[in-house]
């Protein structure tokens, strides 16, 4: 039986490999979330309907491919992989379980910098997530981090620079942010935009317009670019002229939404006003790097998330409604489900609680659902 | 009359509660009651799967600090 790690199949997801996983996990938990890729086919059967042997999913089982069981921390896929190999099937499970999947980032150099440095993305296969690092000059600074702060960190101290800067383009409802956390640490410049920062309860830099951030031989440009809809500070930064990071304003196949603070009504003329004006002036050449991706058809040949924004508004569906009231109706009225413990990772991220790192964990279950298509 | 087995399954992980109340339950009467105590977050959601899987109605639940109590009915 092999231990199989998430890295592995984070590999394999990008590659399009053929991938046959049976979810152990119960059937509520495995229709909110599961491990997607475009050649991943699933069982869904929990490990509770296996306690007396596999006879009656024998043949929905593959015999000549390896099997990956799954289940929410482990325990349960151990106990199953055992029984299936046992019967002789080819057979392992993932390390962790959906736990460490959920955690998991895979770094995709996105270019090379025209003033000399490096761009690279941190995509969270299992929870749509994305991050940044801008690497100039020894110096590196953190866009949008998630709570595994040592993924970064680590990133940083093998390529020999030091964090200066670390940025969040808005403040999080979906996942715990490692912004703070990061730059306490390293003795960073934490940016949030003030305006959803009026109740954190710490030291931050106001992120607003007319800022320009230098980083190494990189300006990380944040002039003329709030872009309120998601949240009211929402800021979206242009990187080395280049890359237009739209935070969760603007995804590759779907825009942000506006009410998980509670305000739809209010925000969502500034969501038309950001993506339908503000954007629009904008360069079509830009590459934007959203802070999510919400379907894994999203993702590029080599894993990465981002797409010119001239071809944005030629493609997605968000950009592309004239009637102003339809477009309301869309973001208002057509939403998903909200994420899992939005409010309270709202309240983490203004550093008003701070829970164990096994209740940030559970707070962060699931897809993170922000946005609408 | 029916009666009430209790199950210890305070400081197991998955699957361990879920295997020893399927193995307490063989030995019960249909009717008769399990009450099985848990610290496993997990448990909560898989219990009440694995209830309804198998026909089984849970009758109580609480908790009490990080321990999760259920009671239920075999079917």
């Amino acid at each position: 039986m092999r231990i199989i790690q998430s890295s592995e199949v984070a590999k394999r997801v990008i590659a399009k490999e053929s991938l046959f996983i049976l979810d152990v996990r119960n059937e509520t938990a495995f229709e909110d979330w599961k491990i997607e890729g475009e050649q991943v086919r699933h069982l869904n059967v929990p490990y509770f309907d296996l306690l007396d042997g596999i006879e009656e999913i024998e043949d929905q089982l593959p015999k000549d491919e390896e099997i990956l069981v799954v289940c929410a921390k482990e325990g349960s896929s151990v106990m199953v992989a055992e029984i299936l190999e046992e019967e002789g099937y080819s057979v392992g499970y993932l390390s962790g379980g959906m736990k460490a999947w959920s955690e998991y980032l895979e770094p995709v150099k996105i270019a090379d910098l025209k003033s000399g440095g490096e761009l690279y993305q941190f995509v969270r296969l299992g929870k749509g997530c994305l991050s940044y690092m801008v690497i100039s000059g020894g110096e590196a600074a953190i866009i949008d981090a998630t709570r595994m702060t040592d993924v970064f960190m680590d990133f940083a101290t093998e390529r020999g620079v030091k964090i200066t800067n670390v940025l969040d383009t808005h403040l999080h409802a979906d996942h715990i942010s490692g912004g703070r956390q990061i730059a306490l640490a390293t003795g960073a410049t934490y940016w949030l935009p003030p305006k959803d920062a009026v109740e954190v309860i710490f030291e931050y830099a106001a992120l607003e317009g007319d800022t320009s951030i230098q980083i190494g031989d990189t300006k990380i440009d944040i002039q003329a670019l709030y872009s309120p809809g998601h949240t009211i500070g929402s800021t979206s930064f242009i990187v080395d002229d280049s890359y237009l990071m739209t935070g969760d304003i603007l995804f590759i196949d779907s825009i942000g939404r506006p009410d998980l603070a509670g305000l739809a009504e209010d925000w969502v003329g500034d969501l038309r006003e950001s993506l339908y004006s503000r954007y629009k002036e904008l360069s079509g050449e830009l590459t934007v790097l959203p802070a999510h991706f919400m379907i894994i058809d999203e993702l590029n040949e080599d894993g990465s998330v981002s797409e010119k924004l001239g071809v944005l508004y030629k493609q997605n569906h968000g950009l592309n409604i004239e009637d102003e009231k339809e477009f309301r109706e869309l973001v208002t009225g057509n939403l998903p489900p909200q994420p899992n413990a939005y409010q309270e990772i709202r309240q983490m991220n203004m550093g008003k609680i701070q829970p164990d790192e096994e209740t940030q964990r559970e707070m962060e279950i699931g897809p993170n659902r922000c946005a609408v298509r | 009359m029916s009666s009430t087995t209790f199950l210890d399954a305070k400081g197991l992980a998955c699957p361990m509660p879920i295997v020893r109340a399927k193995k307490a339950m063989k030995d019960m009467q249909t009717g008769d009651v399990l009450e099985i105590h848990t610290t496993d977050k997990g448990s909560v959601s898989d219990l009440t799967a694995w209830a309804a899987s198998g026909n089984h109605e849970i009758k109580d639940q609480q908790q009490e600090s990080d321990v999760f109590k259920f009671w239920i009915q075999k079917g």
